[in-house]
């Protein structure tokens, strides 16, 4: 039949459609990663920092939310790579050096979502009654340990559900990075679509492949939302 | 920095304005009476109009826009015997139709959930006042529910429209060069990737600042609060006997 030896005979499309969505798994965990961590310094910046951190963090907030993401993308790529040069002409090696894709989507992905993380951390943190962060300091605690005792634990448990949001997010704007040339999902299946003239057969197969990821991984998030609310259950 | 090369990459950016305004509006006109359409499917209570609208949520929320563009414009593209003999052929071989139609359909997906929020707020008071006044339930729905549906999820369709501007930044991947597009490609051609970004980001800054002022002012114009025009007071009569 001609759709079994097309994904499943020896040199089918289905081995590298699906390597292909792992691929696309790795890199949207990845930026989900790199999100977070720059999301929690941006959150922090505008909790606890003075003016000018408070401002900084503001402006970027802003501008990242204003700016279509597929623009940060090309920033991320040829800036980039613009950088990387100049600093290799810095030490004497005189070319172009470009930065490896995988790494300039987590990048450009961790910079994307790190304005909307940083949102969900602020309002996780203030769900946590002011008290409890003063009774941490009356028992003696210094910052890293109430940190990590009372103000971490709880924060992620607010922040679960807004991260879940955000996941999302970052997993359909993983598809984004298959303009500059990373082969993930979106990108497979238009090689796949080209070489074979099939176009509506190959998007067919990319998209289930992206409903599947995003409905697994929603779940999860469900689950976790409620093993993170089993403490506070009634009866 | 270049400051005459600012100012020639921002004129050269302004000409890609209008298309992406033009894809906005238009996408976003498109999809709203499409999200009205599946909020209300979905609302029905019936199982053959809320399922099917059920299932389009879900495969347009949890799948990239991108690949719904490329399915658009590229994936139907292998029907091209069957789409010219309907006479369709024209308008999927155009990419600004099918920009518009890939945007206007993803955006109905989560327009739709919106506005189910809103009409999902309306008080049951407010319904079951109306039925008792003899509304029937396509009047109560003009009268009552949009209404005050509307109202209630405007904040949260500003949102929509402000994702939708930046979104039509995709149409640049299928030869559309709107601001996006004539960004990536001078940026390819100079390799002046931070000026050219900054030049294009002040133009969606300036447009994502206008359209979520708009949207306040009409959430201010439509709100109960506003000061309206007070209708002439019944004149109260002073002599005779009661009316």
């Amino acid at each position: 039949m001609h759709l079994f030896d097309l994904f499943l005979g020896p040199n089918g499309w289905g081995v590298p459609l699906l390597l292909a969505a792992l691929t696309t798994v790795a890199l949207s965990v990845s930026g989900f990663a790199a999100g977070a961590l720059l999301g929690a310094l941006l959150a922090h910046a505008r909790i606890a920092g003075g003016f000018i951190a408070r401002t900084v963090a503001d402006a970027v907030t802003t501008i990242l939310r204003g700016v279509p993401d597929l623009l940060v993308i090309y920033l991320f790529y040829f800036g980039g790579s613009q950088i990387l040069s100049w600093i290799g002409n810095a030490a004497g090696y005189g070319g172009f050096i470009g930065l490896p894709v995988f790494l300039t989507g987590v990048l450009a992905l961790g910079v994307v979502s790190a304005a909307y993380q940083a949102e969900v951390f602020r309002g996780a943190f203030n769900a946590i009654p002011r008290g409890q962060i003063e009774s941490a300091r009356a028992a003696g605690m210094g910052s890293l340990l109430m940190f990590r005792r009372v103000l971490a634990p709880q924060v992620i448990r607010h922040a679960l559900p807004g991260l879940g949001n955000v996941w999302q997010l970052i997993l359909k704007d993983s598809a984004l990075i298959s303009v500059i040339g990373l082969v993930e999902l979106l990108r497979a299946a238009q090689v796949g679509a080209g070489s074979t003239r099939e176009p509506f057969l190959f998007y067919s197969a990319a998209l289930l492949l992206y409903l599947g990821i995003t409905s697994v991984s929603g779940q999860a998030f469900r689950w976790a939302e409620i093993r993170s609310l089993r403490p506070f259950r009634r009866g | 920095m270049d400051l005459s090369f600012m100012q020639a990459t921002l004129l050269t950016l302004l000409g890609g304005l209008p298309l992406t305004l033009q894809l906005t509006a238009s996408s976003v006109l498109l999809g709203g009476a499409g999200a009205l359409a599946l909020a209300l499917m979905r609302t029905s209570g019936v199982a053959v109009l809320s399922l099917p609208a059920r299932a389009y949520v879900f495969v347009f929320r949890g799948t990239p826009l991108l690949i719904q563009l490329f399915m658009i414009y590229y994936g139907l593209g292998q029907f091209r015997p069957a789409l010219q003999e309907l006479g369709l052929w024209s308008f999927f071989r155009d990419p600004y139709s099918c920009a518009v139609l890939a945007m206007a359909m993803n955006t109905a997906a989560y327009a739709s959930e919106i506005i189910r929020g809103g009409v999902a707020s309306v008080p049951p008071g407010a319904l079951e006042a109306a039925s008792a006044c003899g509304m029937r339930p396509l009047m109560r729905l003009r009268r009552i529910v949009l209404p005050l549906a509307i109202r209630q999820a405007l904040p949260a369709y500003g949102n929509e429209l402000v994702l939708m501007a930046k979104a039509t930044s995709l149409a640049s991947t299928i030869t559309l060069m709107e601001v996006t597009g004539l960004a990536g490609k001078m940026i390819a051609q100079t390799y002046r990737a931070v000026e050219i970004f900054a030049c294009a980001g002040l133009i969606y800054l300036a447009l994502t600042f206008v359209l979520t002022r708009v949207v306040l002012l009409l959430e201010w114009w439509l709100s109960p609060r506003r000061p309206r025009l007070q209708p002439a007071r019944p004149r109260i009569r002073t002599t005779g006997e009661p009316a």
